[in-house]
């Protein structure tokens, strides 16, 4: 069996007394699809920063692309973290900077492309999350909260990652554009990032791209599976949630 | 008493071990020259005005109460001296480094504790980038050098000011006034100065740096991390002022 791009095997953190994550466990394999769904404050987010190195656990084992990660210092995960995209739940855009500046950043920090080359690899990742040239000069306050998150994913998408971790990439988004958002997920699937890990509250988008669903819920996962046999699961804590989330 | 005294070992280690990680990061890659030169403009430019006001003012304060309460007992011949010693010496240096410092620093905890907030340095983080080379080390590197330079000016101002002062108001002979001081203050007095100023840059700016990135708590956090920078610089320069002037004297007098 060839290394998961992610194992995560019986990680615990808590905040000064508050149990966040309690034991969660999973593996990720090239080509998955995996969406993790839990309630406001079930500790979603604090597992994808646990895999992104952006917190350590207090228990446990993280496994990223075939590495421990957990005990790292930064400088060594940062080369790890170049082979993953991350997109925060708020973009996380860099408010001095224009839109083009944002998306090239990366591009100036870690590659030697000539500046044409920049630019014509900034409009194919707006183009793919759906904006055009027109919004390069604006800065981020000038955005709306949709197109400022689709920036954030153009980010994070520029240098080609392996592994994307998504942060609630709907939140906030209208229907239109909650479903460009699925549809770009489900087609870098095609494409040489066809890892993520997403997490959400939303069940269509889970519903669309998943192809494992986990439920988070007090520090472990509740249930995980094909997104099917979770969402029909006889468990009567997923089903309440899962009737909640839907309403 | 008990979180009062923990929070205060907090941000100790934290300084400290912030202080560790520029020293180990000092190696820029050459694009990020830059930003050090970026940062000359930023603090040193744009502080030209509060520094420089603020030493001539000191300066000329210092020479007429000098002159008025020293002529009591026949010692106004002494103002010179006296008042560059205490420009070069302490003045300069502290002032300037209080001045600039609180207005540089405060900027640098607003602008990375807005960054620390809004995920914008976890960004950098996810992105690969080592955030300590990227936003800390060419702001302190830049300190140390702008700092003393601010501080060379100050001096100047502040001795010619103290000069003139003592022209116009008590007609001193500024031929007289100007060999009378050269004659008493030798370059130990202004070194010393200066190295101080290279000491409080390093300092006001790891102060400002660490308060920025330990932000917690949103917009009202992010003004409590402000407002406590300029304590905390204050403070820090007037404090450490006083053990590096020990320590100076004891190896240099």
């Amino acid at each position: 069996m060839p290394p998961a791009i992610v194992e995560v095997v019986g990680v615990k953190k808590s905040f000064e007394r508050n149990e966040v994550l309690r034991g969660v466990s999973f593996r990720l394999d090239k080509g998955e699809t995996l969406v993790i769904m839990g309630g406001s404050g079930s500790g979603k987010t604090v597992l994808l920063r646990h895999i992104a190195g952006l917190m350590r656990p207090d228990a446990g084992e993280v496994r990223v692309f075939g590495g421990n990660i957990e005990r790292l210092s930064e400088e060594s995960l940062l080369p790890i973290r170049r082979r993953m995209g991350y997109v925060f739940q708020g973009a996380a855009l860099f408010d001095s900077l224009s839109v083009h500046e944002n998306v090239a950043f990366p591009l100036r920090e870690h590659t030697s492309l000539g500046e044409r080359q920049i630019r014509e690899r900034v409009a194919h990742v707006l183009s793919l999350v759906g904006l055009g040239d027109d919004v390069l000069p604006l800065l981020p306050s000038e955005l709306s909260g949709g197109m400022r998150k689709r920036v954030g994913i153009a980010r994070s998408l520029v240098i080609e990652p392996e592994l994307m971790l998504f942060d609630e990439p709907t939140a906030g988004l209208d229907p239109t554009n909650s479903k460009m958002v699925a549809e770009l997920i489900l087609e870098l699937k095609r494409g040489p990032c066809d890892t993520s890990v997403v997490v959400t509250h939303d069940v269509e988008l889970a519903r669309t791209v998943a192809d494992r669903l986990a439920i988070l819920m007090d520090g472990r996962f509740a249930a995980m599976g094909r997104p099917d046999e979770v969402m029909t699961s006889g468990e009567p804590a997923v089903q309440a949630f899962l009737a909640g989330e839907a309403r | 008493m008990d979180t009062y005294l923990r929070s205060t070992v907090i941000w100790y280690g934290g300084v400290g071990l912030l202080t560790i990680q520029v020293l180990r990061s000092l190696a820029l890659p050459p694009k990020y020259l830059r930003l050090i030169v970026n940062e000359f403009e930023v603090m040193g430019v744009r502080s030209l005005g509060v520094a420089l006001t603020a030493a001539v003012f000191t300066g000329m304060v210092f020479a007429i109460q000098s002159a008025v309460n020293m002529a009591r007992f026949g010692a106004e011949a002494y103002v010179g001296p006296l008042a560059a010693l205490a420009i070069l010496r302490e003045l300069g240096p502290v002032l300037t480094a209080i001045l600039v410092g609180g207005k540089v620093a405060s900027g640098i905890t607003a602008e990375l504790g807005s960054m620390r907030v809004t995920e914008q340095i976890d960004a950098l983080r996810t992105l690969g980038v080592n955030y300590i080379k990227r936003l800390i080390v060419p702001r302190v590197v830049a300190a140390l050098v702008v700092f003393p330079l601010l501080t060379i000016l100050a001096d100047v101002l502040g001795v010619v000011g103290g000069m003139v002062i003592m022209y116009v108001e008590r007609g001193a002979d500024m031929y007289q006034y100007w060999n009378v001081t050269t004659y008493w203050v030798v370059p130990r007095d202004f070194l010393m100065g200066i190295g101080k100023s290279f000491f409080f840059g390093g300092i006001v700016t790891l102060i400002g740096c660490y308060n920025g990135l330990a932000t917690t708590g949103g917009t009202e956090g992010l003004g409590r991390a402000t407002t406590a920078t300029v304590v905390h610089v204050t403070m820090g320069v007037i404090v450490s002022d006083f053990f590096l002037t020990k320590i100076m004297l004891m190896i240099f007098w």
